[in-house]
């Protein structure tokens, strides 16, 4: 071994050359010179850290072989479209989220509320994207694919059956008839927070719902992509 | 109750570290064998874990026995036909180098790994000995013991 090409030692996070360096031992100075010279050659020679796209091919591979193992608890994937960017996630019984944007926090969501073994795999979306694109592209007005309601309960969960059952492409209805058509006439405002709470939106229509009168209320993708999604369905909006 | 954070944020974090980890203690193509196998063996480990503050030490500890494993199986079976070594560097150039990854290999593998995450990943002592599960003198004392039997290796 060649001391003098050897490079500085690299001083690290608490300082690992004098560290090891003062350590009691009875090597004496030049010993620990000399390990510290095999230190900075093993910096020196190793490989290289693999370049970030080898790393995302090793990391698609292994989770592959983990979903062959049935190890992957909810698949998410990120969907271009033209109101912008969607996070779909999908469990072994099916569709469960569809979110706008490509946020982090979605996915912590996810793992928080279903199971922390979250894994991008849009393999596993693929279905669901495509049709997706046909629905953004014109050519699908309804979606066939399994949904995993276990995000919504109880009154919610019902309210968001019966609109996913009663509200067809470029229909539109009120919160009011919803409340009416789930048998609780009184509860405009239950069935408010269904809405925004709707876990799975576009694919089950909360943007179809409106307010009694007409106007387009509120939206979790915003108002002007509620307007958006209805005027693409063919909707004469009144506002 | 913890709230472990989605499993992709942890390979999103640390996959980069583990397979360069991998590959220098185990070889380009053992480490990529054995990055998979941590990968899947974490990941049906993952829901059952109590502890969410180290979870890097966690992934490392699993990365470390799937290297030990792997060394105990291929001494089950070894072959006796010589194989051309296992590279896990690419500078040519440099003198040495290549016998000097050779006595890494041949370090006991709680060396070899504090070696490693010491030297190439600049971990502190705190995280190697969470990964080795032995104290933080015990780490310092593998990096150590490590570095000294290199030094007499490659001097040798």
């Amino acid at each position: 071994m060649t001391d003098d090409r050897l490079p500085p030692v690299p001083t690290t996070n608490d300082g690992a050359a004098a560290d090891d360096g003062t350590a009691a031992t009875d090597d004496g100075v030049t010993a620990v010179d000399g390990e510290r010279a095999v230190a900075a050659a093993l910096r020196r020679t190793a490989a290289p850290p693999a370049p970030p796209a080898d790393v995302s091919r090793l990391v698609a591979d292994a989770v592959a072989r983990a979903d062959a193992l049935d190890l992957v608890d909810v698949a998410y994937a990120v969907t271009d479209s033209p109101i912008g960017p969607l996070t779909v996630a999908t469990t072994e019984v099916g569709l469960v989220r569809v979110a706008f944007g490509t946020e982090e926090g979605v996915v912590d969501e996810l793992a928080a509320a279903l199971s922390p073994r979250v894994l991008f795999l849009p393999d596993r979306l693929d279905d669901v994207r495509r049709q997706l694109d046909e629905y953004f592209a014109g050519r699908r007005h309804a979606f066939d694919v399994r949904l995993d309601r276990r995000l919504s309960r109880g009154y919610r969960r019902r309210v968001l059956e019966a609109l996913t059952a009663g509200v067809g492409y470029g229909e539109t209805a009120t919160y009011k008839d919803l409340a009416v058509a789930t048998g609780n006439p009184g509860a405009v405002r239950a069935v408010g927070t269904a809405m925004a709470t709707n876990p799975i939106p576009i694919v089950v229509p909360c943007h179809r719902i409106l307010r009694t009168g007409g106007s387009l209320g509120n939206y979790g993708g915003g108002p002007e992509t509620k307007a958006w999604l209805l005027r693409h369905e063919g909707v004469r909006l009144l506002f | 109750m913890v709230t472990l954070p989605p499993f992709q944020a942890l390979l999103d974090e640390h996959a980069a570290d583990l397979h360069r980890y991998l590959v220098a203690v185990a070889g380009p193509h053992d480490g990529a064998d054995c990055f998979q196998e941590t990968v899947v063996s974490a990941l049906r480990a993952y829901p059952g874990l109590r502890r969410d503050d180290n979870l890097r030490g966690w992934l490392f500890t699993i990365a470390h026995r799937k290297v030990i494993d792997r060394a105990r199986h291929a001494a089950r079976h070894a072959v006796p036909v010589a194989e051309p070594p296992d590279r896990g560097h690419l500078d040519a150039d440099a003198t040495g180098a290549e016998d000097l990854w050779a006595a890494v290999r041949r370090l006991p593998p709680k060396q070899r790994s504090a070696v490693v995450q010491r030297h190439l990943l600049d971990r502190p002592y705190a995280e190697i000995a969470e990964a080795l599960g032995c104290s933080e003198a015990a780490a310092r004392q593998n990096v150590r013991a490590g570095l000294v039997r290199l030094r007499e290796e490659v001097s040798a």
